[in-house]
């Protein structure tokens, strides 16, 4: 018998934790710039797995067999869905909002989440019932010692690292990602210096819904059962991931969500119960001894 | 007032005959997690009552009038419709629902109000314990656990098993206890017993862990839904040994979800299309016909119960509700799923089979008698 802590359990936790980390980046992002915790940021994460799930019936006849092809037009898809529908939300109901009160976008926020989940499962192409999201790979598995890796965790690791790598370069090494740290620091002298702050802002926007349309796509094929309240736990459990690395934070949001993948594999091997409630003692805990987070930005808070 | 009574008089006639009509509430999940099983047990139903009808009614040449309400497989959701039906619709009797955790909110509701309920397919023992209008078509939960382990150790030769079960549902916790108590019995190891959060689509930490034991089987209770997860993380994990279940697998999503998951899988039921008796196979040519599907045990049991209830108040020529519950009382009958009767706790004394899948299809392999 093994203890709870073996390989197995720790890749259980990190292909949990790729997807946190998709979905928690997008909450660090968005928060990093409007100051805004986007409660919609969840269904952003299901609308990606249904714009995975309806490109692959899309694509399947088209591309004949070539698996490869196919999950990577299935992944564009996925982005592109989480994008689109960042960039209505933040249009039609976060812009005119700008300069309000900062509470009413927050109630705001939780009143689209709730529409789009209604308004999906209202839909007849949609439903609310569960759907089984199809296999886009043939699964493989290997063992290695006592642990069995199958390709789906590869492809969840590799996937999660490459946009994060292209995230981290995107904010860091372009003229954009100066304009986005430009605009997080300082609104207003941003706009002085010629930056179209409310482009940059619906930029952000949907780079953070592409995240999280990639993440959708990613968990239904991991776990694969889509349904349109699917992004409502994931949602929360990646919120308190970016609040534990220090929301606003983008290496902060990664850490905080592997820590959150690893915890509460470790806990639901320990009790399943425990393990549905770990996200939430976390963040009952940093909030308590660090609530600022763990890599909390060193810019004084201007609220 | 001639000219009122006149554009009256069609009003008070429409109502009168509309009120010749028995009214019987009907309840399943047609949405949410497990819609499959709604959807199959409504249209049971409707064909019980279609059936009644074109031959002529329930007694004094009344129909039975079916009200069917979307529980949605909820709890809180099936208190609501159950006071609708009950209070606003008046129904004499309720036929419903599927799932056990929203049988076992409605009952108390049916029980104070007197309005006799049979439940298709609760399989919770406590459903009919509630009080004495309380009657299922289906056998109960103790019998598939104990079914299920006796399969497991004589049929499959399994000395190890594992299970893994929904903590929110007590349907499947159920099925787990009796499993595990009966495969204990026959001197069989029950090396991990999981429980899981209800919702949740990531059972790898509680698979790995049912591993390391390394069963000869494992035993998941759940709905086809979780099923289908389940077996697929499972087999991703390296689990090659048969899997165990109950009735919840009963869906043509199971395969979908599973996919090659599945196969090496059996589960307990209440009947299988392939029993060659009469009454059975008539059911399904009919079903087919209406439906353009094969009946699942849902199905069956939809329509079983319907049967079992319009019968009784046949029977009992009343709808008043103690009536209806004397006249189910001393149901003696022969429906789709066997002949049943009902003992001192409401539950009927029937068979139960397994079911193999093999190649994505749902293959008959055994009868089991109580």
């Amino acid at each position: 018998m093994g203890s709870i802590f073996s390989l197995q359990q720790i890749l259980n936790g990190l292909q949990l934790g790729s997807i946190y980390a998709l979905i928690a980046l997008g909450y660090t992002l968005v928060y990093g710039i409007v100051r805004l915790i986007n409660f919609a940021h969840g269904d952003f994460f299901m609308i990606g797995a249904y714009a995975a799930y309806g490109s692959f019936y899309m694509f399947n006849a088209l591309v004949a067999g070539r698996s490869g092809t196919l999950a990577f037009l299935v992944l564009l898809a996925a982005m592109i869905g989480g994008a689109s529908i960042a960039y209505l939300t933040n249009k039609f109901a976060y812009k005119p909002l700008r300069y309000k009160p900062k509470l009413s976008s927050l109630i705001t926020a939780i009143g689209v989440s709730m529409f789009i989940e209604y308004f999906f499962s209202a839909l007849p192409a949609i439903g609310p019932s569960y759907r089984s999201f199809p296999d886009i790979l043939v699964r493989k598995e290997i063992r290695l010692g006592n642990a069995v890796i199958s390709n789906l965790v590869i492809i969840d690791l590799a996937v999660a690292a490459i946009l994060m790598v292209g995230l981290t370069l995107l904010v860091r090494k372009t003229t954009l990602g100066k304009a986005m740290r430009a605009v997080s620091q300082d609104k207003d002298a941003a706009r002085l210096m010629g930056i179209d702050i409310e482009k940059v802002i619906s930029f952000t926007f949907m780079v953070g819904g592409a995240f999280a349309g990639a993440a959708g796509l990613l968990a239904g094929m991991t776990y694969p059962r889509i349904f349109p309240y699917m992004g409502i736990l994931p949602g929360l459990k990646a919120f308190i991931a970016a609040v534990l690395g220090g929301i606003g934070n983008i290496p902060g949001a990664m850490l905080g969500a592997y820590i959150m993948g690893i915890a509460e594999t470790f806990a639901s091997a320990y009790n399943s119960l425990i393990g549905e409630g770990i996200a939430f003692a976390i963040l009952i805990l940093v909030l308590l001894i660090r609530p600022r987070g763990l890599l909390a930005e060193k810019i004084a808070d201007k609220i | 007032m001639k000219k009122v009574l006149f554009v009256m008089a069609p009003v008070v006639l429409v109502a009168a005959s509309y009120a010749q009509d028995i009214k019987i509430g009907g309840i399943g999940p047609v949405t949410g997690e497990a819609a499959t099983f709604g959807i199959s047990t409504k249209n049971g139903m409707t064909m019980a009552v279609d059936e009644w009808n074109a031959k002529g009614g329930i007694f004094g040449g009344r129909k039975a009038k079916l009200i069917f309400e979307d529980d949605k497989g909820d709890p809180s959701e099936g208190a609501i419709v159950w006071n609708k039906l009950i209070q606003q619709d008046n129904v004499v009797a309720i036929v419903g629902t599927v799932m056990s955790k929203v049988s076992l909110v409605g009952a108390p509701i049916s029980q104070a109000a007197g309005i006799p309920m049979i439940s298709p397919t609760s399989t919770n023992e406590k459903v009919t314990l509630v009080g004495d209008y309380i009657f299922r078509a289906c056998f109960i939960d103790p019998f598939q656990g104990t079914v299920g382990a006796n399969f497991a150790f004589n049929d499959l030769k399994a000395r190890s098993a594992a299970a893994i079960f929904d903590l929110g549902n007590d349907y499947t916790k159920g099925l787990a206890e009796n499993f595990k108590k009966q495969f204990e019995k026959l001197g069989g190891k029950v090396v991990a017993f999981e429980g899981h959060p209800t919702g949740t689509t990531d059972f790898k930490a509680q698979l790995t862990k049912i591993l390391q034991g390394k069963p000869d089987v494992i035993y998941i209770p759940d709905y086809y839904n979780d099923v289908g997860l389940i077996a697929k993380q499972a087999r991703e994990l390296g689990f090659k040994g048969p899997l165990v279940g109950g009735d919840g697998w009963d869906s043509p999503e199971l395969v979908k979800i599973g996919g090659t998951a599945v196969e090496n899988g059996f589960f307990t039921n209440h009947y299988s299309s392939e029993d060659k008796r009469a009454i059975v196979q008539a059911f399904v040519k009919k079903y087919k016909a209406k439906f353009g599907a094969e009946p699942d045990a849902l199905a069956a049991l939809g329509y079983d119960a319907m049967y079992i209830m319009l019968d009784a108040i046949k029977r009992a020529g009343s709808t008043k509700g103690a009536a209806i519950r004397d006249a189910l009382k001393a149901t003696d009958i022969n429906v789709v799923s066997g002949r049943i009767k009902f003992d001192e706790n409401r539950n009927p004394i029937k068979s139960a089979v397994i079911i193999e899948i093999k190649n994505g299809k749902q293959v008959y392999r055994t009868t089991v008698n109580p």
